[in-house]
């Protein structure tokens, strides 16, 4: 599949009173057209950081992207999102990439009917005349599952449960037909059961429209029938990113390990405990010199303690940073 | 299980220079230079209100009818040994001004020592036993602060007369509604909130909730409010003063010399520009103390601190 | 929804109750209302005299009696100074009130809420810092002093506005200004802080990730949101306003119901006072029911209860 995403190097930090916050540190990954990214990590680890810097949705100040490319492929033309003007930020946000937020009750404006809030996007983008907008609004609508979209175009957000209320979301995301969709952590605020249907829609949106999704969570267990990819952040820093079954099948970095471990598992034999990782994660007003793993980490040696590890090729389609080789159960010489 | 360094180690890394701290402090301050500021304004007045006689170069009630309506000091016809000028009546003005903060700050300090008792026992039942009581009291504070406010003071003043201890009964028992509202509502949340709850399931007698958990969370909003009111009892009185409806006459307050002035406004404005510009000192302060309080002892607010 | 009114209104009259029995027994506050209301060097026949005539002589549950349905239908007895009914005497100085009001809220919002606006569009900036500046004065300058003042500048000195009265178009000017600053300072502290809050909502976020124009985002996101808490302000603060006129009427001679208020004091007119304290409080509560009415209209979250 080719490429439409593709970030290399970005560098963002947060300028505030406290001091410097380094949330992002040099994250690197790209997105295949129609495949399902999921962006995996503890809070602070800088996932939707990334995915907000990319489309210029960081408050600034206090925010500042201080290096790095983003670009968004079209065929074989490529435009870099982080030298575009605001105005054509502004073309692609809603247009060609649209967004799912986690918290979907204060998601939506609370004084504009939810017609009103998906309509305004076919507007914006598409050149709908009211009366256009308004009728593919209720198409959406219909589109996301919504019964009875008609009657439901003239209601505000709190006559929703929230469940509704995220598929009012997705359908906002989809409106303009984007080629990708960043969901963040869109399913964390709702119940289990509605957590499923939504992960079920996302899926069948995915098949009738062909978008590609960035999914970003800080739950492994979501991740798996739903994901091609999974990319593993930590401390503002790619840690692995791998093909989804890979991943679960032989983690590669001791990170991604204890993230599956403290995963209760259905399908295994032997009643294991629940393990969490131990420590904190790291302090991200402090410049690491090290890697941002290594208090944490049973395998860290001295190397780990003198260098940054990068991102680097460890099998087919997958790239750790890490020093210490898993599989061999030794250091990794390059 | 490498454990070579931890979190604090890795600090020294980083060293802090002097120039950090100072250019740390120097942002705390300038953060927080309203509130500084307030504080330092509000110390002015209660030093001046404490130390009046030394302060002030003459008795305020004495008169000297032969240097009548002096100009300020500034002016051509003023003299230093008058800064602020005279009055009608020949009295320094500085001095009455000077000793105009001691009526202030006790209407204020005892206004709002007053309201704030009152409303807390108020505010206090009717959040903790609910119900009934609740309604009652509630619908009396919603009656009085549902009044317009300076109308009713005026008319009570009016009937009581004119008298130091009616102003700061008037002032007490008027605004401590403001004061139970506010106790109740704090109070309310933090019944709700588990806190209090796992307390009486830990078998805390209802006292020592009451001392212990509720209190000790009340105290931040309630100064917040009470230096708000507290100026805001001081602007009245001085408008209670102005009406001729504070204390007597002879007492040198602001709001007397402000109703003395009027008289004289296009003749000597100074008579009643200096009480004026004194009220709007001691308001001032008080609000940038106010404002910098609500942020800091606000727990609600102080993550939203912009 | 309906529901919600029908309990406000029922909420208001029981309120207007509680005004009534308040305003009854505040001029008995002192034990003798014929003491009050009399001059001290009248005779005790005189008095004797008069307490028959105002029937102070009878049982006070007769004369509560006899005062609350009086009160009901309007009827406060005469005024002692113009010897004819007390109402009709409030409702002609209604409209003078009513103007000087409105103008001072106009005046206010015209200035007050773009002054917020554009401070919470951009914290830190210049026009941010005059607005807080102005919101902080708004707070701290006592409006009698500050009347005084501008009428010692814009009138006697430069002449730009009469010093008093009502007989020219533009002698409402500086007294609305005067009434108007405290909210105008409110409604900039208010609009300041609700436009900041809202911008860092997170349905603002979404609004910026569908591509909108920040033009577009403020003019319809932002401000339809801010407009919610301006209204209940506004509705406060005219009832605020319409109660609190006493000094500067008193000041500009402006012929409404707060001078009324003012002579009648002077004059020990009581009934009249009362007629003027029961009166305002039903228009403020009037107005009150309508505030509510509004944020209901253009809230839609109590518009269709949830």
């Amino acid at each position: 599949m080719p490429t439409i995403l593709e970030v290399n190097n970005l560098v963002t930090r947060f300028y505030t009173l406290d001091g410097v916050v380094h949330a992002v540190n040099g994250v690197s990954f790209h997105l295949e057209e129609g495949e399902t990214l999921a962006i995996v990590g503890e809070s602070g680890s800088g996932k939707s950081v990334t995915m907000m810097s990319i489309l210029g949705l960081i408050p600034s100040p206090p925010g500042k992207i201080e290096s790095g490319e983003a670009y968004l492929y079209d065929g074989y033309e490529r435009r870099d999102l982080l030298k575009m003007s605001d105005a054509e930020l502004r073309e692609i946000r809603g247009g060609q990439i649209g967004f799912v937020f986690q918290d979907p009750i204060s998601s939506l404006n609370p004084v504009l009917t939810i017609g009103e809030q998906i309509a305004e996007s076919l507007v914006r983008h598409l050149g709908l005349s009211r009366e256009e907008a308004r009728d593919r609004t209720i198409e959406l609508l219909d589109l996301v599952g919504i019964p009875d979209p008609k009657a439901r175009y003239r209601n505000y957000p709190h006559q929703f449960s929230g469940g509704m209320r995220q598929r009012v979301m997705i359908a906002i995301a989809i409106a303009c037909g984007p080629k990708i969709v960043i969901a963040d952590e869109p399913t964390t605020a709702l119940d289990v059961t509605i957590q499923a249907q939504i992960v079920e829609l996302f899926l069948r949106l995915q098949k009738e429209l062909g978008m590609a999704i960035i999914w970003i969570t800080h739950d492994l267990a979501v991740v798996s029938g739903l994901a091609d990819r999974v990319l593993v952040m930590y401390g503002g820093r790619v840690a692995e990113v791998a093909p989804v079954d890979d991943l679960y099948e032989q983690p590669r970095h001791p990170y991604t390990v204890g993230l599956l471990g403290a995963l209760p598992r259905l399908d295994s034999r032997e009643s294991r405990r629940l393990v969490s990782i131990q420590g904190a994660p790291p302090d991200l007003l402090i410049p690491l010199k090290h890697c941002p793993f290594a208090w944490r980490c049973e395998y860290a040696f001295d190397r780990c303690w003198e260098e940054i590890p990068t991102l680097q090729p460890a099998g087919l389609n997958r790239k750790v940073a890490c020093f210490y080789d898993l599989e061999r159960g030794k250091p990794r010489h390059d | 299980m490498v454990a070579r360094e931890t979190t604090a180690d890795s600090l020294l890394d980083v060293e802090q220079t002097w120039a950090d701290r100072l250019a740390y402090w120097g942002r705390f301050w300038w953060r927080d230079r309203g509130g500084v500021l307030g504080m330092l304004m509000f110390l002015v007045v209660v030093f001046s209100a404490i130390f009046s006689p030394a302060i002030s170069p003459y008795d305020p009630l004495q008169q000297n009818l032969r240097d009548s309506k002096m100009p300020p000091a500034w002016y051509e016809e003023g003299r230093w040994d008058h800064p602020f000028g005279t009055d009608n009546l020949g009295r320094d003005i500085f001095s009455r001004i000077v000793y105009g903060t001691r009526v202030s700050l006790t209407v204020g300090f005892f206004g709002v020592l007053i309201a704030g008792m009152l409303g807390l026992v108020m505010g206090a039942i009717a959040g903790y036993i609910g119900g009934r009581v609740d309604s009652i009291i509630m619908g009396v504070v919603n009656l009085v602060l549902s009044l317009p406010y300076l109308l009713f003071v005026v008319f009570i003043a009016a009937v009581l007369g004119r008298s130091l201890i009616n102003v700061i009964l008037i002032f007490g028992i008027t605004d401590s509604p403001i004061f139970a509202r506010v106790t109740r509502g704090e109070v309310l949340r933090l019944r709700e909130s588990g806190f209090v709850e796992s307390a009486v399931s830990a078998g805390a007698t209802w006292p020592r909730i009451i001392f212990d958990h509720i209190l000790p969370n009340l105290i931040g909003p309630l100064i917040t409010l009470a230096t708000f009111e507290m100026s805001r009892m001081i602007f009245y009185e001085a408008g209670l003063g102005f009406l001729g409806l504070s204390v007597p006459p002879t007492v040198p307050s602001w709001g007397n010399m402000l109703a003395a002035g009027r008289k004289y406004l296009t003749s000597s404005p100074w008579i009643a520009t200096f009480p004026g510009l004194a009220i709007m000192f001691t308001s001032l302060g008080m609000n940038l103390l106010g404002d910098w309080l609500r942020d800091v002892l606000d727990p609600r607010l102080r993550r939203t601190r912009k | 929804m309906y529901r919600y009114f029908l309990a406000k209104i029922g909420q208001s009259v029981l309120l207007l109750f509680g005004v009534i029995v308040l305003v009854f027994f505040m001029v008995r506050l002192t034990g003798d209302p014929a003491s009050l209301m009399m001059s001290r060097n009248a005779s005790p026949e005189q008095m004797e005299a008069f307490r028959e005539r105002m029937g102070f002589n009878r049982p006070v549950y007769v004369q509560f009696a006899d005062f609350f349905t009086g009160a009901l239908v309007g009827d406060f007895g005469n005024s002692l100074h113009f010897k004819s009914p007390a109402l009709p005497l409030v409702l002609e100085r209604l409209p003078a009130t009513v103007q000087l009001a409105v103008v001072g809220l106009l005046i206010a919002m015209f200035i007050g809420i773009p002054l917020g606006l554009l401070g919470g569009f951009q914290p830190g900036s210049a026009i941010d810092s005059i607005g807080r500046g102005l919101a902080l004065l708004g707070q701290s300058i006592p409006n009698f002093w500050l009347a005084l003042i501008m009428i010692l500048f814009f009138a006697v000195r430069l002449g730009w506005f009469p010093s008093f009265g009502r007989d020219r178009w533009d002698s409402v000017i500086m007294p609305a200004f005067v009434l108007g600053l405290p909210t105008l300072g409110q409604l900039v502290r208010l609009t300041r802080s609700a436009v900041l809050e809202i911008r860092s909502a997170d349905f603002i976020r979404t609004a910026y990730s569908k591509g909108l124009e920040p033009r577009v985002i403020y003019a319809k996101h932002v401000f339809r949101n801010v407009a919610i808490p301006l209204v209940s302000v506004i509705g406060v603060q005219f009832g605020y306003m319409l109660g609190g006129s006493i000094y500067i009427e008193s000041i500009f001679a402006w012929p409404g119901m707060g001078q009324l208020l003012e002579q009648a004091i002077g004059w020990r007119d009581f009934p009249l006072v009362q007629a003027i304290a029961v009166f305002t409080s039903v228009v403020v509560l009037a107005l009150n029911i309508f505030t509510d009415l509004a944020y209901a209209i253009i809230d839609p979250r109590i518009r269709y209860g949830s």
